[in-house]
């Protein structure tokens, strides 16, 4: 297993584990430090995909501005827990089974089988770097002026 | 090596884990709206992973744009959320019937 698999196996079981963690905790707060934990791992993934913009930008906007409001509001709201929680087994049942349907119906569409790279279209300029690439035609143009026709 | 395979299957994993999580917690406010904030996550996973093994530069362009989106809306999210609070005193969302919806 390369050091690669690794970093990734690493990330997404912090990620489903920190996921897992968010929609079943008791406490409010617990759940937005879970969820702080989730963006860090997705943002980890994110480097490994090559998009380090994107994952510094997660972290800032997300981790540092979303994520503390949501915090500042949990903490503000004098919310009864108890309360808050009565239909938790109720609703169980359905959210797993809702959950299983959804995962199977996901992996029907977005399977190995439908969606390997073999499926997907290849861009005609291979390279990122290519595509924003700017000519030199479209850098400068020389305009012919009317009056400068005589000279 | 990794596959486009791997990423896809994370970003379904966390979409199904917060449909589970937006069923479960119908009583807290706050928690759908992490919820929603966690779907918005694996969504964006999907566009990154494409964009990396698909060469596109586009996929990357997107997420930036649904970053910008989710962070606005969770804060008008958050507003409404504390008016309703200071309001009727509860963010259960049966109790949230105004509009006989």
């Amino acid at each position: 297993m390369s050091f690669e698999t690794l970093v990734f196996y690493v990330f997404s079981a912090m990620l489903i584990a920190s996921g897992v963690l968010v929609i079943t905790l008791r406490n409010p707060v617990h759940a937005v430090l879970s969820l702080v934990l989730a963006f860090f791992a997705s943002a980890g993934l994110w480097m490994l995909l090559e998009a380090e913009f994107l994952a510094i930008a997660l972290v800032l906007v997300y981790v540092g501005a979303v994520m503390v409001l949501f915090l500042f509001v949990v903490m503000m709201l004098d919310i009864n827990i108890a309360v808050v929680r009565e239909g938790f087994a109720r609703y169980l049942p359905v959210a797993a089974m809702f959950a299983v349907l959804m995962g199977v119906s996901l992996l029907l569409v977005v399977g190995p089988a439908h969606f390997g790279l073999a499926h997907t279209r290849q861009t005609k300029a291979p390279k990122p770097e290519l595509q924003v690439r700017v000519r030199r035609e479209d850098r400068i143009r020389l305009v012919k002026m009317d009056a400068e026709k005589g000279t | 090596m990794l596959s486009l395979s791997h990423y896809l299957i994370i970003g379904a994993a966390l979409f199904c884990l917060s449909v589970a999580g937006i069923f479960i917690n119908r009583k807290n406010v706050i928690v759908l709206l992490m919820c929603i904030e966690l779907m918005l996550l694996a969504v964006n996973m999907n566009f990154i992973a494409f964009s990396h093994f698909n060469q596109d530069i586009a996929g990357q362009v997107f997420v930036f744009f649904i970053l910008t989106v989710a962070a606005a809306e969770s804060a008008i999210g958050l507003a409404i959320l504390v008016m309703l609070f200071r309001n009727r005193n509860s963010i259960n969302v049966e109790d949230l019937d105004a509009l006989k919806g």
